[in-house]
Formats: structure tokens, sequence, C-alpha cells
């Protein structure tokens, strides 16, 4: 039987459902992106429940600490130092929110986990087998430089002991020759998948900084699933307002024109990357769109339609339109695409965005497709 | 539980033989200690649940249960040791453990269970406390298969927030004068409800309730009553248990709340200390009797481990062993007293050695006598801070990051106290409990410098109102100026 306390754990994990995924929220919206550590990690925090007691109120509090330095030395830069001591009995009193540093990988994987988004299949036909060599098994003969130490030893402790050799007070294990083993090769067939992510986005007047800090954050996590899902990812953005050009990513999210706004012109150029780099039977092809709604005309939004259904929709795995809202924005576009592709369509996917807060719900809307 | 852990055999049950003659040899004094050797989850679950191997059903446990597996999984943290204050003492053992670092964690320990059984503060916890804690646990089941896991969650929710609203004095209330103070209680009890003796406490506290809502024209006397003993103002969970219109249920399970809270208070006053002494009784132990050649590095490894500094925060377990050696070593070179403190002559004072070989006695006396608060208050000495090269530090609004604030040695024994006093927590006490003339309850905080976080103050009285059940009030300061602050029951009021 299971302890007790696993059914505090589920109704824990019950209780702060809502509230892990406030929580990431939270830590999303901030616009804390999560930014490399320089060592390939990452933070989040754990969740906790707060219980309100009375205490003191910790502004200009400060602390105390052990070290050298003088009178206004930065405190702060090197923690983490130093093995970890649990508690002894229960009294960690002002137990702060821990942070755990975590891999790109792992980063991806909890967010695969909250928001339960599913794997991508990457479009069958275009998966191209390539065999690499993988050292993952092991052989009895072998050059010394690939020597596995750990099980060489395993198999001289187990012929000690099978042979009564062994001293429990004495453990001291010699290999022989025929203990030795070794690192071997296995043939293993990979699929090459890659994939591009195109992202396309209204600078035109009406989108504001707010606007864009929710697109880079959405664009932050959109990359680190994909990322997590194909191995290997190519990242290309356009701006546009009534024209288009593709730019770098500072620039892109730095930007900001005035003037009108033609969506066929990004998604032209849209048009002429894929058509120039990317091989729709060898690139899984992501284009994202962002912007606040408002289109110039509607002969324009037309020529945007004729645009996704002859090109851009046979060649993308899905094409995604984000609509950020703005006090400026009409929101017409979401609606057009709408009226022509409905809000259910397994190739066109329609999100609003209205705050930071519809981040999270948002990506699930555009990744939970699995495609 | 029962399989979840197993007795020492072999290999280990030597070691703690040796171990065990080394600390009777040193003079450590402690209930039998029985040690069990366990897993990492087991470990994870038995610190979650404070050490004990059954609890009431909680979240906070699954909480705590959360954050350490993770912990432990990414690698962040290893609870090597778990020791309860009980009698016998019980003292859990990591299996994957070195064999080095289970000779360690032994001598540990019995530092651990020699401080439970001889320090003071300790004095009056009860021992027996595994069955007691196994019984709340199936008291308080019962009452959420009687009134749903939702309802008594929320009521136990609401009284942690008051769990630390208890009084450190009451530690010391010998028997004599705990049964005293019950039997006055309880007359008082039996002029307001006219209760019958064997009637449970909680049984009596729910007729109270019924009596005033049944007789509303007395209401007046039994406030009067009220108002005159408040025996004990800075145990609000009393006062409460005693005075709040609780029902039966809700009674026994503050109850029990404010027992366990009690139990784990010593601790909380004497983490230093306890720290301290173990840390230094299992370097004692191991430097001088149980290591061998062969272990030393991983004897210093580990040992560094425990006693690295942080720029963070203070590591008890380092401030404690330096301070007993500190003591040591002054008593054991006369470094004290009038004619050491009075000496001007720098020369004299450095060389100062009278020879006494008093220290290890004195420790000994201090881990009788001292929690944390007096501990430093006595033995903290410039010499020492400037040693252990403490400082404070504070935010700097203007670089956005913490910095170094003094090395001075009174302020940062100034801060070391009043960071420890009254367990960290904020003083506060009962006024009244029928402030405004209206049964309305007012709580004081007795402010000794620190402002309150008047935002967990809200929640924190939000919550003493769905106990108190009128209007809750607690007068405090906030920048110098006396501020009251008031919930009932829909909204908050602030009045200067």
């Amino acid at each position: 039987m299971d302890h007790p306390i696993k059914r505090d754990h589920a109704r824990f994990r019950k209780i702060v459902k809502g509230r892990i995924r406030d929580n990431l929220r939270k830590y999303v919206s901030k616009g804390e992106m999560p930014s490399p550590k320089g060592d390939g990690t990452f933070k989040i925090p754990m969740p906790s429940i707060d219980t309100p007691r009375f205490k003191f109120g910790d502004k200009s509090q400060g602390g105390m600490g052990q070290g050298n330095g003088e009178a206004g030395d930065p405190v702060d830069g090197q923690e983490g130092e130093g093995p970890g001591q649990g508690g002894d009995v229960g009294n960690q009193a002002g137990n702060k929110e821990l942070e755990v540093d975590l891999s790109l990988e792992e980063l991806a994987h909890i967010l695969g986990e909250e928001l339960a988004l599913p794997n991508i299949e990457p479009k069958g036909k275009k998966a191209m087998p390539s065999v690499t060599n993988k050292y993952t098994s092991i052989g009895m003969t072998g050059p010394n430089s690939l020597k596995h130490f750990k099980r060489t030893y395993k198999e001289a402790m187990k012929r000690q002991i099978a042979s009564g050799t062994y001293d429990f007070l004495d453990p001291r294990v010699i290999p022989v020759k025929r203990d030795f083993r070794y690192r071997a090769s296995d043939a293993k067939v990979e699929f090459e998948n890659s994939a591009v992510v195109i992202y396309m986005m209204d600078v035109s007047g009406s989108m504001g900084d707010e606007q864009k800090e929710i697109v880079r954050t959405e664009s932050f996590w959109i990359n680190l699933w994909l990322k997590s899902q194909y191995k290997d990812i190519e990242v290309r953005y356009i701006i546009h307002d009534a024209t288009a050009k593709e730019v770098d990513e500072e620039t892109f999210f730095k930007t900001r024109e005035s003037g009108g706004t033609l969506i066929s012109s990004a998604l032209k150029l849209c048009r002429e990357i894929i058509q120039a780099d990317y091989d729709p039977s060898e690139w899984n092809i992501y284009p994202f769109h962002f912007s606040d709604g408002d289109n110039w005309s509607a002969d324009d939004t037309k020529l945007c339609l004729e645009i996704l259904d002859q090109d851009l929709l046979p060649a993308s795995n899905v094409f995604c339109y984000g609509q950020v809202e703005s006090r400026y924005g009409s929101g017409q576009f979401y609606k057009d695409l709408v009226s022509k592709y409905g809000e259910q369509d397994e190739k066109v996917i329609l999100s609003k965005i209205k705050n930071k807060d519809a981040i999270l719900d948002s990506i699930k809307d555009f990744l939970g497709k699995g495609k | 539980m029962a399989d979840r852990t197993r007795p020492l055999e072999g290999e280990l049950l030597r070691i703690r033989d040796e171990i065990y003659s080394y600390a009777i040899e040193f003079g450590l004094d402690f209930h039998p200690v029985r040690f069990e050797v366990c897993d990492y989850d087991t470990i994870n679950i038995l610190a979650a649940q404070g050490g004990f191997p059954s609890r009431y059903p909680h979240w906070r446990f699954g909480m705590d249960y959360d954050q350490l597996s993770k912990g432990y999984a990414y690698g962040l943290q290893k609870i090597y040791e778990m020791v309860i204050n009980t009698n016998p003492c019980y003292a859990y053992l990591l299996n994957a453990n070195h064999i080095v670092d289970q000779k360690i964690v032994m001598a540990h320990v019995y530092g651990h269970a020699d401080f439970f059984k001889n320090n003071a503060w300790f004095a009056n916890t009860d021992r027996n406390m595994m069955a007691v804690m196994a019984n709340h646990g199936t008291k308080i089941r019962r009452y959420m298969e009687r009134y749903g896991q939702n309802r008594v969650e929320e009521f136990i929710d609401r009284v942690n927030s008051i769990e630390n609203l208890i009084d450190v004095g009451l530690l010391f209330e010998t028997q004599e004068l705990k049964r005293q103070r019950e039997e006055r209680m309880k007359t008082a009890k039996e002029e307001i409800a006219k209760a019958e003796d064997e009637r449970s406490n909680a049984l009596k506290s729910f007729m109270r309730h019924k009596e005033r809502q049944n007789r509303p024209e007395q209401v007046e006397e039994t406030v009067d009553l009220r108002e005159k003993k408040i025996n004990a103002p800075r145990d609000v969970m009393l006062y409460l248990l005693e005075n709040a219109p609780l029902e039966e249920w809700e009674s026994d399970i503050l109850g029990i709340l404010r027992d366990e809270a009690y139990y784990f208070l010593p601790q909380r006053l004497t983490k230093i200390m306890n720290e301290g002494w173990a840390s230094y009784w299992h370097s004692h132990i191991m430097t001088t009797r149980a290591l061998k050649a062969s272990e030393i590095i991983d004897y210093a490894d580990h040992h560094a481990g425990v006693m690295a500094m942080s720029r963070q925060n203070i590591n008890p377990y380092k401030i404690g062993i330096e301070l007993y050696r500190d003591i040591e070593y002054r008593w054991n070179t006369g470094r004290f007293g009038k004619d050491y403190n009075d000496c001007e002559d720098m020369h004299k004072k450095l060389n100062w050695n009278k020879d006494l070989g008093l220290g290890r006695q004195k420790i000994f006396e201090v881990r009788k006598t001292h929690n944390d608060v007096s501990f430093i208050d006595e033995f903290f000495t410039p010499e020492f801070c400037e040693r252990q090269q403490l400082f404070t530090y504070k935010y700097n609004p203007r670089t956005g990051r913490n910095e170094i604030e003094t090395r001075d040695f009174m302020e940062i024994k100034n801060k070391l106290l009043s960071q420890l006093s009254n367990f960290g927590s904020p003083v506060i006490e009962v006024e009244s409990g029928n402030y405004h003339n209206r049964g309305e309850l007012l709580l004081k905080h007795v402010h000794r410098g620190v402002d309150l976080d008047f935002g967990y103050a809200s929640d924190t009285l939000k919550n003493i109102y769905a106990l108190w059940k009128r209007p809750v009030n607690i007068v405090s300061k906030q920048e110098e100026q006396t501020v009251t602050l008031s919930y009932d029951g829909k909204e908050f009021k602030q009045s200067k």
C-alpha cells in the first residue's frame, strides 16, 4: 500500500493545478523570460501555497551572511554553493519559494506536461532515414579509450564474490583480463526531421510595447516546444506594415513603424522564403502571424486568403494566427479568418490573446493539435 | 511505514555500537536511540511530516513532500538523517549513504538526543509524541469522514494561520503551575457553562457556546468574566480555544494543533544550539575516535559541506559549532569574567591563559540552560563576530542588489537577536475579547522595531474572523504611527 502522504501529495497537486498554472503564468507574464545562465540551465519556481500568518514585513529588513567584502559590496551572485543540507526536524521557518535549475529539455517537458501538449508527428513522407552509430552497448573487446570502468569493476566484483575472494572489510576489487568491458557501437536508424518557424508580425502603430511583449513571450515558449520536438529548427522573422521585410530577432521585437497595414505583404514574403529555402517535402513549416487584426482593406484580406489557400497552407504543417488585443485594433482579420475556415480548422489555428495571462492558453491552442 | 524502514544490521550495527561507546565515554546522556534504515523516498516522507511516520491528512505535508522530492530529484538537496525528540529517540539513516556518512550521522544523532533530553526548553515536551501524533491523525481522519474533508481541511488551514501565536513562556510552566492554572480555568468554565467535570475541554467549549446562545441576558456577565481572565495573552490559540464559539470537533482540532505547535516550539527556539551541539559532537567523536585514515577525505568533504558559510544566510550549524568551541576555549584558558574583560594590556590579553580546563564542563552547562537568544546574547563576542566574518546586508534600491551594510558588532548582534527573538515571529497578544463592548476581538502587536506585513496580516485576520465569528482587530505600528487594522467579515478598515 502506498503511504498516505501520496494522498496529501495528490491533494496538493489538485489544489495547485489552478495555482501551478497561475504561478507559471505569473512567471511567464512578468516578462522574466527564462534566460540562459550560461551553462544551458534555466530557473522555474516550485509550486507552493502560502499560509497567511502574522509576520514581519520584509521591506528593508535585509539579512545576515558570512564571508569577506566591505560595506557596499554585493552579496548575491553565488547562490546555490555547497551541498544542500536538509532540515533535521520539520522546523524550516520562513521557507522561501525554491528554485530549480532546469535544462531546456526539462523546461519543455514541464511545459508539455502542464499544458498536456501532444507530441508532434512529423510529416511522414518527409522524414528521411539516416544511420548513425551510437555507443549504447557493451562488448568484451575494444580499445582502451572505450573502456567502461564501472562495468569492468562490476564484473570483477561479481567474480570475486562468486569465487569468495571478496573481503568486505578490505573491499579491494582488482579486475583481470576477462573482466574488462568496452563501450561498443550500435547502428541506429534515425529520422532526420527539420522544422522552420516563420514569425510574422504587424509592427504598424497600433501594436504597442505590451502587445510586442506578449508576442515575444509567446514565441519563446513556442520555440522551446518545437525545439524539443524537432532535431533541427530554424527561425525566420518578418515584420510588416504596408510593406514587409525580413529582419533578425532583435529588430523583430524592437521595430515600431507607423502607417498602414497590408497583411498580404507579409504572407507574400513568407511565400517567397518558403519557395527559396524550404522544400515542403523535406521541412516541417510553421508560419505564425501576430497582429491586432487591422487590415487596410477588404480587398487585401481577400488576397491574403488566396495566398493562404494556394501556397501557404499546402506547404505548412499548420498556419497559426494570433490576434493580440490592442486599444486601436478592430480585430477584423480574425473574424475574416473565422468566417472562411471556422474556429476548428485542422490547418488554420486561430487564437485570441487578450492579455499576458492568456499566453499559456494561446500556446495550447497553437500546439495542442500535435501537428 | 513499518515495511519502509528496517532496523540496523551487520556492519551498521557494529558501527552503531562503536559510536555509542564513544558518546557514552564523552559523557553524552540520552534516551535510548533507535536507528532505522530507509530509502530516500521514505526519508522525504518523514521530513515532510516533521519527522513522524503518521500525521493527520493535510495538503501541506504533500507540498513539503513535493518540494523535497523534486529537490532530491534535481540534486539540490539531500537529507542525510532525521531524528525525533521522543523516548526512545527515533533516528533514520539513508540507506544509500556511504559508511563514513553513516558514522557522522550516528555521532550527530547522539548529539541531538543528548540535547533533547537535557536542554531545559525541552523539559516539558511529550516524549510519547509518536503515538500522540498517530492518534491525532486518527481523530482528524474520523472528523473528515463525518464532516467532509474540505470542511475540516479548511478549518485546519485557518488554525495553521495562527499556529505561531503561542507563548514561549508556557514551555516553562512547571507541572504544579500547570495544574493550578488548569484548576482555575476549570472553575471559571464551570461558572460559565456549568458543565460536568468528565467532559472534555472541547465539549465544554461547545457547551459554553450553546449556553451563550441560549441565554443572551447573561452575555454581559460572561464577557466580564472573560475580560479579567486572559491568563496567557500571547497564547492566542488557547484564548480562541476557550472563548471562540466553536463546534465540538473544531475545538478538538484546535487543541490538537496547539499541542503539536507547542511540541515543535523548543526546536524552533534552539536551532543554532541544537545543530551546533550535534555538529560539535560528530566532529569531536569522528576526529578523536571513529575516523579511519582512509576515511579522512570523505569526512572532511562532508563536514565542510555542512559547515559551508553563506553570504545570504546564517548557517546555524556553523555558528553553533564555532560558538561552542569558542566557549570551550575561553573557559579552558580563563578568558572570561571581570579580570579578563577589564584587562587593557593587549599583549597580556592576547596570551591570556589560566589553564582552568573548565571548557568542557561549561559547554555542557550551556547546552542545559540556554536557548538561541540567550546563547547569542551571552556568548557572542566582538572577537567571535570578527573571526566568523559576519555582516548584515540590505537591499539597495539604487543599484538593485543586496549589499553589505555593516560589520559593526553591536548592529550584527542586535539584528541576530531580533531575528531569533520569539522564534522569529512577531509578538501578538490578546488585548480584549469584548472590544468596543461589542464582543469584538482585539489583538495587539507588541512592536519591537519592525513593522508587520499588512498584506499577510489582513489575510490572517480573515482566518481569525472565521474562528471568532465577530469583528477582529489588531493594533500595531506602521511607520512609527499606531494603526488599527480591522476586519468585520466584509471589509478591512485601517484607522490611525
